[in-house]
């Protein structure tokens, strides 16, 4: 988890704390589509905030606005309280790392990062002053006189962050900033990118629509969904409380249940499942009218899985039959079938060495699977 | 055992198999060579010959013979075989200004012309880069569109526009204005020659914007460059070999323009091709005719290699 704003100073809690960006029910038509319906945004300094969704869903779009490439059709964008909707991007206090780097191909390093500088008028020594701490920062000192066809993937990628920082912008734009970049160097460059952003106290708003990147990068993630948010949260919020069956299954994965709910206590609802046959437990409890149709979601990591019975077999357990075991070393991940057609999945640590090579739990064995009265999330939409 | 018979058709065998064997090896390795072949053969035979035949008589004499020049290869008396090469002719191309003064007036016009066929095609390629799909073939279309009539014919036709009794004189005689004289003048050649050549500025331009990547300029933008600026630190740069590609196109068949500085220009614009044609036809003096286009094509070439001299330099310096 990162570190960027400090846990108990989380400036989305407090009434009092002024919004950095305020995106005010902002719509995108490009001729009679959509492409951003009515959205409304709030991002406070220093965080690390992380538009997540899936293709075409409008990211791009809304940062594209942010950055002022695209008008907004209607609604108004502000920056540090200044009505910025009308403001050409090259007056924006906003700088953006573009998907393909837009390198100048035609300028070395040197002369791209200092790009912006030299539009701003900064005095000669200054900009070569500034140019060097930069390149140093990111580690392209050597590859000054390089034009950018003469890099890596990995260094372009430094130097469009190089070019884009350097003009200590209030709010840096990053579309799909590691996308370009293999397995491992994006796993490596998430934290330098992290570290790069708590140092310079920069507000990121990052768009991905790789949903680990986001849960390891980000203070808060919106989720977006065809123009809209689903549900904007810290990644644990996204996370443990999804407010619907689209963010559970996009953020992680999660056994979906549909049922009705049989009891609406104080502290707790019970939800009654047809398929598979089984009550649910939750202890926290939301008010949900009984008899109304409700989906539970269960986290396959939050799903033990026995030979023996737990004590008590009418609730928070089923019965089942495996049917695939993946194993991946640290965890395994189990498909129990209960009845014919439903699949469960589970993903359960592996904490002992099996003593003589043979698997604690086996293929077509019978198992027993529970959870505790906390796990499930109740979901009405 | 096997029969003579059978031994001889073996072998004719295996020496048709090295054979076919030979030739798909000779393909495999060579066919580069073979696909260059045609056009260097071309240029070998349309270029090259000419132009060495051209060499040839501009280094001989004037005489009252048919062709009205002296051969390069003579056998005196003795049978000794001599070889008269003649370089008055350079020597009086040089020596008389008319000449020279017609060489810089060709080189001054087409420069002109060139400045003002980028300054009109550049936006005009911009302008076809950014319009939508349907309406930049349309454009594209009407850029070519001139090409499908005859070449004289259109000259013609600004003639009747230019003309003292031309069209454009008839409506500014019915509207009370003086006429104007515009034919027979520079004005009118550069008319016809910006007129002719502007699509072959605008072809390679277009070719080259048309790759250009945009976001480039979203990119300049962002970091706070105005749009002037931004034209001039990123889409010129970027638009420089299309620009250059298009000038040359312009400039070279433009300097040695015949037909334009004729028709539209009367004895008013010196320029090299009239003066070649003078020689040519009106002198029969086929030595300095030769001279003059060999001259010319110098006068071409030189920039052409300073050009690409500059830019192998910049190649290698990267
Ligand atoms: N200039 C445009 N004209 C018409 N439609 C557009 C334009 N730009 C974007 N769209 C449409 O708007 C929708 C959202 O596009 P956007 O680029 O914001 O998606 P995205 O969320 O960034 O997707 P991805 O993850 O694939 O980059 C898409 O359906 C796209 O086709
Ligand atoms: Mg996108």
């Amino acid at each position: 988890m990162s570190q960027q704003i400090d846990y108990n100073d989380r400036p989305w809690l407090d009434p009092d704390a002024e919004p950095f960006i305020k995106v005010q029910s902002v719509s995108k038509h490009f001729g009679d589509f959509t492409a951003v319906d009515s959205v409304d945004l709030e991002i406070y300094k220093g965080e690390l905030f992380c538009l997540l969704g899936g293709s075409g869903c409008g990211k791009t779009t809304l940062l594209r606005m942010l950055a002022g490439f695209e008008t907004p059709s209607s609604g108004s964008i502000l920056i540090d309280g200044i009505n910025m909707t009308d403001v050409p991007p090259y007056e924006r206090p906003v700088n953006m790392m573009f998907q393909s780097y837009a390198l100048f191909p035609h300028m070395t390093v040197e002369n791209n990062v200092a790009y912006g500088l030299k539009r701003d008028g900064v005095a000669k020594m200054e900009i070569a002053q500034r140019v060097e701490e930069m390149l140093a920062m990111v580690e392209l000192t050597q590859f000054r006189k390089r034009k950018p066809h003469q890099l890596s993937g990995g260094q372009r990628q430094r130097v469009a962050l190089a070019r884009a920082l350097i003009k200590q912008p209030k709010m840096l734009l990053l579309d799909e900033p590691l996308a370009a970049l293999d397995k491992r160097l994006r796993e490596q460059t998430q934290y330098e990118l992290m570290n790069l952003q708590e140092k310079l106290g920069v507000t990121f708003v990052v768009v991905t629509h790789d949903q680990e990147e986001a849960m390891t990068l980000s203070t808060r993630i919106a989720v977006m969904d065809v123009g809209r948010f689903q549900q904007i949260g810290t990644p644990t919020e996204i996370y443990e409380f999804p407010n619907s069956r689209l963010v559970a299954n996009f953020i992680g994965n999660a056994n979906m249940f549909e049922g009705r709910v049989s009891e609406n206590g104080t502290d707790h609802v019970v939800v009654e499942s047809k398929d598979p046959a089984c009550n649910f437990y939750i202890d926290h409890g939301m008010s949900i009218q009984e008899g109304s149709k409700v989906w539970v979601a269960v986290r396959p990591e939050k799903i033990k899985i026995s030979k023996q019975p737990p004590g008590e077999t009418s609730t928070n357990s089923i019965k089942g039959m495996v049917g695939d075991i993946g194993y991946l070393g640290g965890t395994s991940t189990y498909r129990v079938l209960i009845g014919d057609q439903r699949i469960v999945e589970i993903t359960s640590p592996n904490l002992n060495r099996p003593k003589d090579g043979n698997p604690p739990i086996d293929w077509d064995e019978e198992v027993y699977l529970s959870w505790e009265p906390s796990s499930p999330v109740v979901l009405t939409k | 055992m096997s029969t003579p018979a059978e031994t001889v058709v073996a072998e004719q065998t295996t020496t048709q198999d090295r054979l076919v064997h030979r030739l798909t090896h000779f393909l495999q390795y060579h066919w580069r060579t073979l696909v260059l072949l045609v056009p260097f053969l071309w240029l070998l035979l349309f270029f090259l010959a000419p132009f060495f035949f051209v060499l040839k008589i501009s280094l001989a004499e004037y005489t009252l013979k048919s062709p009205p020049y002296t051969d390069l290869i003579q056998w005196a008396d003795e049978g000794v075989m001599q070889i008269r090469i003649v370089v008055d002719n350079f020597a009086y191309l040089w020596d008389d200004d008319l000449y020279v003064n017609t060489y810089l007036s060709s080189v001054k016009i087409s420069t002109i012309s060139t400045i003002l066929c980028l300054l009109i095609g550049y936006p005009m390629a911009y302008a076809i880069v950014r319009s939508n799909h349907t309406t930049k073939h349309i454009l594209l279309m009407l850029v070519i569109l001139p090409f499908w009539t005859s070449f004289l014919l259109r000259v013609y036709a600004w003639m009747g526009l230019l003309n003292d009794q031309g069209l454009i004189n008839d409506i500014l005689t019915g509207m009370g204005f003086e006429p104007l004289r515009m034919m027979y003048t520079h004005f009118a050649v550069y008319v016809g020659i910006v007129y002719t050549y502007v699509p072959f500025m605008i072809l390679p331009l277009y070719a080259n914007m048309e790759k250009l990547d945009w976001t480039l300029l979203e990119a300049a933008a962002d970091l706070g460059a105005k749009p002037m600026t931004t034209f001039f630190t990123v889409t010129l740069p970027m638009t420089l070999p299309g620009i250059i590609a298009g000038s040359l196109l312009v400039f070279i068949p433009a300097t040695g323009e015949y037909v334009i500085p004729d028709l539209l220009g009367g004895g008013n614009v010196l320029m090299i091709g009239r003066v070649l044609y003078n020689e040519f036809h009106q002198n029969i003096d086929w030595p300095v005719a030769s001279a003059v286009a060999i001259a010319l094509l110098l006068v071409l070439v030189i920039p052409m290699m300073l050009y690409q001299h500059i830019q192998a330099k910049e190649v290698e310096s990267q």
